[in-house]
């Protein structure tokens, strides 16, 4: 018996570091487990702009843009442009960019006094193109997607029109296509003729939104809003230069963005 | 075997019945292949006749990939002159007619590509 009493303490010690032992695999299995994930939305939230080349941006200068009271041209030269249609119908209306007062532009930055009038000042406002783009993260198909200078682009091919990006960007900067924009007779040549034969049309049941003219970028020219601003309230460049006018700007001047709380970060600025 | 003629006409009219579309386009069908119209003096494309007119929509697909998702508009170089990938302003620059060039083999194929659901037809030459 007594033989036995060493063995039987060694079979209880034994017993006790097994337990310890799976304890401690078990740990490291719900830390590898949850890490991984944690890890993985760590670095997703990271974005795949690039530090090298370009990193677009736009400045809205509000106070230039006040001048000319409710002035369009921005809105207009942009949804010419676009061939983006003109539909008499909050619901099934489509904006790339366009003016919101400031209590809206602003949810959550507006307080009880403020500058006289400045809670119902028309704010342009568009897709922000954000460092941190939710709508990217929710779609599907990737339609929509991050390029590495920054633009947030929709992929027309790809989009199947689930509006999870609608649902997801608290800007309310995408708009759907609930019919057709420019209806196309039996051989495919639309009844009315879009504004611009250069830039295609959209389908019924695609998302669309500002695209900080990606296509004119490509061709060297400026935004088409940014053109068309009698005001010179829209200034557009490249923030990672740092001789650029809005890198310089933003330097200077205080600015904010819509919703920073939010974590997004836009890249339209507001000099308020 | 009983009803052996009946069975056998059954069959007979049966496959005739079945296989109408083959013996009919067989017979009856026109299987000369449209006459394009390029409307252009050009003697080379992006790529020899034969693989154009069989794969020129993976091209277009591989274009469409390269400027939306990679921003690279090229250029292309066909016969030693560059251009930009571009379905409207360099394809149908150079074949003319979307008309008398794309839609007349998409019918004679009975092809729908969707190509022309959002890009415009540029002005017919």
């Amino acid at each position: 018996m007594e033989d036995r009493k060493p063995d039987a303490e060694g079979a209880v010690e034994k017993d006790v570091s097994r337990r310890g032992f799976l304890a401690a695999s078990g740990a490291v299995a719900i830390a590898i487990g949850c890490g991984g994930p944690i890890l993985a939305a760590l670095a997703s939230a990271r974005s795949s702009t690039k530090e090298d080349g370009p990193r677009w941006a736009m400045v809205v200068d509000t106070r230039k843009c006040e001048e000319k009271g409710d002035c369009m041209a921005c809105s207009l030269a942009c949804h010419q442009t676009h061939n983006v249609p003109e539909i008499d119908s909050k619901k099934e209306e489509i904006k790339w960019i366009w003016k919101e007062p400031y209590k809206h532009a602003f949810l959550g930055q507006e307080a009880e006094h403020m500058r006289h009038g400045l809670k119902e000042l028309p704010i342009t406002v568009m897709c922000n193109h954000c460092e941190n783009p939710p709508c990217v993260r929710v779609c599907p198909t990737q339609a929509t997607f991050q390029r590495e200078d920054g633009i947030v682009l929709m992929d027309m091919h790809r989009c199947i029109g689930c509006r999870y990006c609608i649902v997801a960007c608290p800007y309310g900067s995408r708009s759907f296509n609930w019919k057709d924009p420019w209806p196309r007779g039996d051989d495919n040549e639309p009844v009315d003729s879009p504004p611009n034969p250069d830039f295609p049309t959209r389908m019924r049941g695609v998302v669309e939104k500002c695209n900080f003219c990606a296509e004119r970028l490509g061709t060297d020219q400026g935004p088409a809003c940014v053109e068309a601003c009698e005001c010179e309230a829209l200034i557009f460049g490249d923030l990672n230069d740092p001789e650029s006018e809005v890198r310089l700007l933003l330097e200077e001047e205080l600015s904010q963005r819509r919703r920073p709380e939010l974590g997004t970060n836009p890249h339209v600025f507001y000099l308020v | 075997m009983h009803d052996q003629g009946k069975v056998i006409a059954g069959i007979v009219i049966f496959l005739i019945v079945v296989l109408f579309p083959i013996w009919y386009t067989g017979a009856f069908g026109d299987f000369t292949p449209p006459n394009l119209d390029p409307v252009t003096d050009a003697k080379e494309c992006v790529k020899d006749k034969a693989t154009m007119t069989a794969w020129h929509m993976d091209l277009l697909n591989e274009w469409r990939n390269d400027v939306v998702r990679n921003n690279d508009r090229g250029p292309v170089l066909i016969a030693g002159k560059e251009w930009e990938k571009s379905l409207t302003r360099t394809c149908l620059g150079c074949h003319g007619s979307y008309r008398k060039f794309c839609h007349k083999c998409h019918t004679y194929a009975d092809v729908k590509p969707d190509c022309w659901q959002c890009h415009v037809v540029p002005e017919e030459r």
